[in-house]
């Protein structure tokens, strides 16, 4: 009988299990993606569903649950900020687990709990890590001096992109909150 | 205290474990890099998963 299993158990206290669960749900927002075992991929999964959920809710009350839950204030901002308009036409399933085999040691099955992510989406952090690196390796080499306004311009780039991946700043986010529609405008869409 | 009535022969006991065995784990064929892999699972010798998801292989 499955009465009244509604979880797993994770081998804790309820205290313990909280924390631990509040602890990768919080590291998923912030990392995007994170390893860890399949069992604690599969619990944490629910909560951070839940929580994008609450995200793209975005009232003041939905934001409350969210930042009682998450670990860190900042994480409550990125995912109202950031993370929520990814998911604004995605009906749940904001999140992939996709399994990576045994480890040593204890051979427990590890996983990668990720956040999903359109190609473009995708495509776009792949062109800003190439230039993170580009701009990192013109500073190593000292060509500063020489082409300084270009390094320079690397680097705006560079430190923009960063940006869209940890958090974008408060002007960015609250003009995408004034003008919200911009981003979600279907193209080829029937009405009618 | 409990004891036991009857000696315990040697066969009963590797009669009761010839039912211990270890099973081979299913395996399939990679489809990017076609070698064994598990299945449902990132393969192990490429990185790749549904054709994309990439974990980095090791470079020394």
């Amino acid at each position: 009988m499955r009465h009244r299993k509604d979880h797993r158990k994770l081998s804790r206290t309820a205290s313990h299990r909280r924390a631990v669960l509040r602890n990768l749900v919080t590291a998923l927002f912030q990392y995007e993606r994170i390893e860890t075992t399949t069992a604690k991929a599969k619990e944490a999964r629910r909560l951070a569903e839940r929580l994008i959920t609450f995200g793209k809710r975005g009232d003041l009350a939905a934001r409350r649950h969210v930042a009682r839950f998450v670990t860190r204030p900042a994480v409550t901002v990125k995912l109202f900020g950031t993370i929520a308009p990814w998911y604004a036409e995605r009906q749940g399933g904001y999140t992939r687990i996709v399994r990576l085999g045994t480890r040593l040691g204890d051979a427990g099955e590890t996983a990668y709990l990720e956040l999903v992510k359109s190609a473009e989406q995708k495509e776009k952090e792949r062109a800003a890590r190439i230039a993170a690196a580009e701009a990192k390796e013109k500073a190593l080499k000292g060509e500063r001096p020489a082409k300084k306004a270009k390094a320079a311009e690397a680097e705006a780039a560079a430190a923009e992109e960063e940006k869209t991946k940890r958090g974008r700043r408060r002007e960015e986010r609250e003009s995408e909150i004034s003008a919200p529609a911009k981003k979600r405008t279907r193209t080829g869409v029937k009405t009618g | 205290m409990a004891v036991p009535k009857r000696r315990h022969s040697k066969t009963r006991g590797r009669l009761r474990r010839t039912h211990w065995k270890l099973k081979a784990p299913g395996l399939n064929t990679c489809s990017h890099c076609s070698s064994p892999k598990q299945p449902h699972r990132v393969c192990p010798s490429c990185g790749y998963y549904d054709g994309e998801e990439i974990v980095p292989p090791r470079e020394e």
